[in-house]
């Protein structure tokens, strides 16, 4: 059984650790949850460049070069959840849509042109508008057209999943934003979001369905980051022993402004935010790591190579904002508004070779 | 605290029963191994039998009774020697071996499977013998052996763990006990399998046929206690990939020089 534990435990673990702990990490040849404690602790701070040269390192003898593309296609902005930190929260003013099967091919199309071919759908929580069946369809409609579909829509149960598996979705995103229990119960006011324990889950059921990828994630600015970054470790390697055939991938969305006018509840700095993406890769050398347009241009550009291996670029998250770029109704204001194209060249100024696919739906026996 | 199949060792040396000068020595190897497993060739003993030589001077009620389908060259000739050997002994524990080549005596990855999975559907408590093969071991787990029992080198040989880098892929892969069997010649060999942190190391030939059995028990105890106790500490620390140089106090090199 997953069992993440508790804050004051890992920070407790995190507090302990030394600089010795912090080079017997660096040295070590397969990194523990113990290690993975001491590259994020306090004691690690010093060693950033360390922790860099290493992430760097690890992600150019795993993944090569490259950095895969990905864009996100934001299909619904109603949500039932009152969640106190998301523009979608069910008290937010905002203008509300969900878009017909053709507006939200229409988006797609506009991705495919711009030259995108693996796509991640998004919504919020409400199934009266944004249910299986309606995902279904659309990956029905798409599924052609990309090298592959993921999610990040409400948590679904094992047969739904397997139900848009065999439509041709191969993966699930679902963040559990903190795993700080209390404080996620103080976050979460109203909603189905509120079981703690069902969003937990939710990535096994993604499993055991058979998704070929999951991804989990924190949303930084909730609770203390080292501590989300221990629990994600825990998290990951839980997952990794129960589903050998499943890649991961992991996410570390910071806060933005949206609306709500919510106050980050800690200030994650930049520096802080790259401290536990280098731990995390160094940790985990094959699990793929999202850095998304959420982030600034200079510092999307800076982290290229050096842990990251995947981005997306010119997203828009209000339901139809390809298509109508003055749409209102976003989940939160984005931090690089650069084009596909123009993120693609900083990415080649690097060295890296931007990948536009990586998959290919021939993989998926479609019923 | 070894646990297999609900079953908890405080040893985790498992002796193989083979090649013995005799049954007198025999016992007394395995009383200074210190083992509570040992595992028995069905071929060579007469399990329903309380006056066969091997089973008469071993206490079933202080050893865990691991029957083994040695000499089995395919799954259904393994499948009905379990079925005998449980019908005999009342046991369901099994040490599947499925060894096609007599010559080499390597284990059939595929009959080994097809084996389990029909064994563990019927209550058996499964351990099967097998190569070094990672991918293996998961569907050997998935398939609900209770552990596995990957070899270190070809049985008998006495070469030790030359199938390391599968054996390290195994050990940080598997959710059930991994128990090194075969080739392991020398206490030092089976150190180096505990440092590794595999659960548990299957001796036989290296103990048998040593000049002085018992004394050889009693080395490989103690070997598989100190090995167990360095992969507690701490161990495989030392490593080419990187070293942390002294903190450079808020210095920020040159690839972060991007950061706000």
């Amino acid at each position: 059984m997953l069992i993440i534990p508790n804050f004051q435990t890992l920070q407790k673990n995190l507090a302990s650790c030394s600089a010795a702990n912090v080079e017997r990490a660096f040295a070590a040849k397969r990194c523990s949850l113990n290690d993975l404690s001491a590259l994020l602790s306090p004691a690690a701070d010093p060693f950033l460049p360390q922790l860099a040269g290493l992430s760097k390192k690890i992600t150019l003898h795993r993944f090569g070069r490259t950095t895969q593309m990905y864009g996100p296609i934001y299909l619904s902005n109603y949500c039932t959840n009152r969640c106190a930190y998301c523009g979608f929260s069910a008290d937010n003013r905002i203008h509300r849509r969900c878009l017909t099967l053709e507006e939200a091919e229409t988006e797609a199309d506009i991705l495919h042109q711009r030259g995108f071919n693996h796509i991640l759908l998004v919504s919020g929580e409400a199934r009266k508008t944004l249910d299986v069946e309606y995902l279904e369809a659309l990956a029905g409609r798409l599924r052609g057209r990309f090298a592959s579909i993921s999610i990040e829509v409400q948590p679904l149960s094992c047969p739904e999943y397997k139900r848009l598996f065999a439509a041709g979705i191969t993966a699930v995103a679902v963040y559990q934003e903190t795993y700080d229990r209390p404080l996620y119960n103080r976050v979460h006011l109203s909603g189905k979001k509120c079981d703690y324990d069902y969003r937990l889950n939710t990535p096994t059921r993604a499993g055991e369905a058979g998704m070929r990828e999951i991804g989990i994630g924190a949303l930084l600015g909730l609770g203390d980051w080292r501590a989300e970054g221990m629990a994600l470790g825990h998290h990951l390697a839980w997952l990794r022993k129960k589903f050998w055939r499943t890649a991961f991938t992991v996410s570390f969305p910071r806060l933005r402004p949206a609306a709500g006018e919510f106050e980050p509840l800690v200030h994650v700095t930049e520096r802080d935010l790259s401290h536990l993406i280098f731990a995390l890769r160094i940790f985990d050398p094959d699990v793929g790591l999202l850095l998304s347009t959420r982030e600034e241009a200079r510092y999307r550009d800076g982290m290229l190579g050096l842990g990251p291996t995947r981005y997306s670029a010119g997203s828009c998250t209000a339901p139809g904002g390809y298509a109508n770029p003055e749409q209102q109704g976003e989940q939160f204001s984005v931090g690089d508004h650069r084009t596909l194209a123009e993120v693609c060249e900083k990415i080649r100024a690097h060295g890296l070779d931007p990948v536009y696919k990586d998959w290919d739906p021939i993989f998926q026996v479609v019923t | 605290m070894l646990t297999i199949a609900g079953t908890s060792f405080r040893s985790r040396l498992f002796l193989g029963t083979g090649k013995f000068p005799s049954a007198g020595i025999m016992k007394k190897a395995i009383e200074a191994s210190g083992t509570q497993m040992v595992t028995v060739a069905l071929r060579r003993v007469d399990l329903g039998n309380p006056e066969d030589d091997i089973m008469r001077v071993l206490d079933r009620k202080q050893y865990t009774f691991l029957p083994n389908t040695s000499g089995a060259r395919n799954a259904e000739e393994a499948i009905r020697l379990a079925r005998l050997a449980r019908a005999a002994s009342g046991s369901c524990w099994l040490k599947l071996e499925v060894t096609p080549d007599p010559r080499t005596l390597l284990p059939d990855p595929i009959e080994t499977l097809a084996a389990t999975e029909v064994l563990v559907k019927e209550g058996f408590i499964v351990l099967p013998y097998m190569n070094a093969d990672p991918i293996l071991a998961l569907r050997l787990q998935d398939a609900g052996a209770a552990a596995v029992m990957p070899l270190g080198s070809p049985i008998g040989t006495n070469q030790g763990i030359l199938t390391r880098f599968q054996i390290e892929i195994i050990i940080e892969q598997a959710c059930v006990p991994v128990v090194v069997d075969a080739g392991i010649g020398a206490p030092s060999h089976a150190a180096l399998a505990m440092e590794m942190g595999a659960d548990a190391v299957l001796v036989n030939t290296a103990i048998s046929i040593a000049g002085d059995p018992v004394a050889m028990a009693g080395a490989f105890a103690k070997a598989v206690e100190a090995g167990r106790t360095a992969y507690r500490a701490g161990m495989g620390r030392v490593s080419a990939t990187a070293k942390a140089s002294s903190p450079e106090s808020g210095r920020l090199s040159d690839d972060l020089g991007f950061l706000a």
